[in-house]
């Protein structure tokens, strides 16, 4: 115990059951974030199953060349996620910057092309509420659709956010080379959460833009 | 330091009732020391003071509720203001107090000494719960304040997404702010009960205290961010004006309804297993036994976990719901009544030839054991369809969950806070008073819920203030039975702060019990344990020709 590293924490009996219990916490934590995207998915497949035509026209007025930029960006950070983890295993800290700040790259330009999209959605009257005007038989489907696509990428986005925040905040630590081989744990889980919320796009992507479309 | 551990117990048993030097009521002083601690001991009494006051929020709310119904007319309360008051009651009683209240309190103190660790998994977590579950707990305050609320705690829609003009909003954001708190706190018994067992201490061996904990806390990591995501597509609703669950412009009210009791009614298990919990340890200890069938105990709270995930359509009988769909909720949800059962069965098969005595802590335990009963089986009726449309939004179903919700959880809260007081504070509680209120609470109680199941049957509605006169006498029983079990909670309140002070010293172990938590001293020292404690056999080895078995 007596050179027992920096990082751990006085209730632990070791390094290995810190980062175990650390594991188990974040990949319990997915599991409720499975669940919470669970409702929005259940009311999606609800309403989508009540009226496929209405979907299907109203999901063409989603941009999908942007959308599969998108999707190819977050498969690129995915990748650039994969390799800072792998970076702080080999205790490479300049490669663990370097891929650090890809990331925050890929995942600032999913945001902003997000922030074109729902510019584009809001000139054309999309947005659900007062203002919602969409022509034809489908109004109604329509802005449920576009209720479900700014609830669904809504609470998507914020969860980029958080990951980018995330990843701002792993750049500092990794900059005052708080990371070694014997301990990553944050970056690890950090990378845990980042792939998840990519998964939750790679089942966004097609329910909304894809499906339908022909 | 365990080679021996019936020695070891007796030896403190004999030795004269003595308190450490230093422990982590005393390790420091001050407002900080408090509100920044990440010791899971001092986190559970920072949640047992703020659910404390809950509680007595909610319990106002029922006086005012009980007193308007002592008449036929409605002469108190305007029928607007009696719709704010059972909502309010039901959302601080819910959301506020039951569902916090034993995993919070007991469990937060409890399950890291019960496992021999010296903390939760992730203390400063388990902190930022407490400040979640405050933050939450003030935005539903501050909606009953400005203003209050009366969709039900249920808050259907579209009634509470389009038309009522009450603080749904801050409501709404208050249970899910504090559904995160409970998320946080599942999270981490989880962690703990897996990764900080000490060592010798296998699945097998814990206490069952700690198999309620983990599957209590399965529904709270499962159920919860349904509900959380339920209440943010109302306060979305609210705001944009698109009904997603309103009929009016194609919406569907009935999948909020899904979602609600989704996570609802696996809430109400997070309400009655940790109770369960704390009712196995109180048994055990108090027939100087082996819980029967320790095994089945166990499993039968997973089971009751897992099942109680899909009984939740039958909250929903009286609806559109396909009548195959409630054919199937029906039986399941009698299926969920086996696990429960096999409780109520083997606590009572425990007590065949204990050598039972009658401390305050039994006392409660034999009031959960005949009430939960009570409640668990006129659950099977309301679980029944043809019964169901007879006595559906009656008195009868609020007579059955109080039975549940107040006749088991409370009583197991009670039972395992004089259980565990001593341990909490180095201090005994006055045995003649603490009997003297479990009695009077009991007799509250039954007077207060019983006359219910009879009006309920003969068709006196919930949520109204007014009813037809020859419902009076039985409701006049309740209210005064409602008087009776206000002044039962106000009598711990006051002796439990009494002895803090004035209280016998308890000694590491008053009751004699097993259990590692019992083999620290009293208050225990910050750290729970001198050195990790080994553990070489199961749980509850009271009766020596059972200390051999595992």
């Amino acid at each position: 115990m007596s050179e027992a590293h920096p990082a751990l924490a006085h209730h632990f009996e070791d390094a290995e059951q810190q980062h175990e219990a650390a594991s188990l916490g974040m990949w319990a934590f997915l599991i409720t974030e499975i669940m919470f995207f669970g409702g929005l998915f259940a009311g999606y497949a609800v309403y989508r199953m009540k009226s496929p035509e209405g979907f299907a026209e109203a999901s063409h007025h989603l941009d999908i060349a942007l959308g599969g930029v998108n999707t190819a960006v977050l498969i690129a950070s995915s990748l650039t996620m994969a390799l800072t983890v792998r970076a702080a295993q080999m205790g490479s800290r300049r490669f663990l910057m370097l891929f650090l700040i890809l990331t925050i790259a890929l995942g600032s330009v999913f945001l902003g092309v997000k922030v074109v999209e729902y510019t584009h959605k809001f000139e054309e009257s999309l947005i659900p509420g007062r203002h919602f005007n969409f022509e034809g038989m489908y109004s109604r489907t329509a802005e449920m659709f576009f209720f479900f696509y700014f609830a669904m990428t809504g609470m998507h986005a914020l969860h980029m956010i958080i990951g980018v925040g995330l990843m701002l905040a792993l750049l500092v630590m990794a900059h005052r080379g708080r990371f070694s081989p014997e301990y990553y744990s944050p970056v690890e889980l950090s990378g845990l959460y980042w792939h998840f919320v990519y998964i939750v796009w790679i089942f966004l992507f097609p329910l909304l833009y894809l499906i339908g479309r022909h | 330091m365990m080679s021996s551990p019936t020695m070891h117990r007796e030896e403190i048993a004999l030795e004269s009732p003595w308190t450490p030097k230093q422990h982590y009521l005393n390790m420091s002083y001050g407002v900080r020391s408090w509100l920044l601690t990440k010791d899971h001991k001092r986190i559970a009494l920072l949640y047992l003071l703020s659910i404390t006051l809950f509680f007595f929020v909610g319990g106002f709310f029922a006086v005012l509720i009980r007193l308007e119904l002592m008449t036929p007319q409605g002469d108190m309360v305007q029928s607007e203001t009696y719709n704010k008051l059972f909502t309010l009651h039901g959302v601080m009683m819910i959301f506020f107090f039951l569902i916090p209240s034993i995993p919070a309190v007991l469990g937060n103190f409890l399950v890291p000494m019960m496992i021999g660790a010296r903390d939760l998994a992730f203390p400063r977590l388990n902190l930022a719960s407490w400040y979640i579950f405050v933050i939450g707990a003030l935005f539903a305050l501050g909606s009953a304040i400005f203003g209050g609320l009366d969709t039900g705690w249920t808050f259907y829609t579209p009634y509470s997404s389009i038309y009522s003009n009450t603080n749904v909003v801050s409501a709404a954001l208050g249970v899910f702010i504090t559904g995160f708190s409970s998320i946080l706190t599942g999270l981490n018994f989880i962690v703990t009960i897996h990764k900080m067992r000490a060592p010798g201490l296998t699945w097998f061996r814990l206490p069952l205290f700690i198999w309620a904990h983990y599957a209590t806390s399965l529904i709270m990591v499962l159920g919860t961010p349904v509900i959380a995501i339920t209440m943010v597509l109302v306060i979305l609703e609210r705001f944009f004006g698109v009904g997603i669950f309103d009929p009016a412009v194609g919406g569907d009210p009935l999948l909020f309804q899904h979602l609600f009791w989704f996570y609802s009614h696996p809430a109400v298990y997070i309400m009655i297993l940790p109770g369960m919990g704390v009712i196995s340890e109180i048994v055990a200890c108090f027939a100087r036994k082996r819980i029967f069938g320790y095994r089945f105990v166990a499993m039968a709270s997973l089971a009751i976990a897992v099942i109680g995930f899909l009984v939740w359509g039958h909250h929903m009988f009286l609806t559109s719901q396909s009548v195959y769909a409630s054919m199937i909720f029906s039986l399941l949800s009698f299926l969920v009544a086996i696990p429960s059962a096999i409780k109520v069965f083997n606590w009572t098969a425990t007590l065949y030839k204990g050598s039972v005595s009658y401390q305050t802590p039994m006392l409660y335990a034999f009031g959960f054991i005949g009430l939960f009963t009570i409640g668990g089986l006129t659950g099977l009726f309301l679980a029944t369809l043809a019964v169901d449309i007879h006595v559906h939004d009656t008195y009868f179903i609020v007579a059955h969950f109080h039975y549940i919700m107040v006749g088991g959880m409370v009583m197991a809260y009670l039972g395992g806070i004089h259980f565990w007081w001593p341990k909490m504070f180095g201090r005994l509680y006055p045995e003649g008073w603490a009997r003297f209120a479990a009695l009077v609470i009991f007799v509250g109680f039954n007077l207060t819920f019983f006359p219910q199941f009879v009006l309920g049957y003969l068709g006196m509605p919930r949520r109204y203030h007014v009813y037809p006169e020859e419902f009076q006498v039985l409701n006049v029983m309740s209210s005064a039975g409602a008087s009776i079990l206000g002044v039962g909670y106000l009598i711990p309140m006051v002796y439990l702060i009494w002895s803090l002070k004035y209280g016998h010293v308890a000694g590491p172990n008053p009751w004699r019990a097993a259990g590692l938590e019992w083999e620290t001293p009293s208050p225990p020292i910050t750290h729970n344990f001198e050195s990790t404690p080994v553990v070489q056999r199961g749980a509850y080895p009271y009766s020596p020709e059972e200390v051999q078995v595992v």
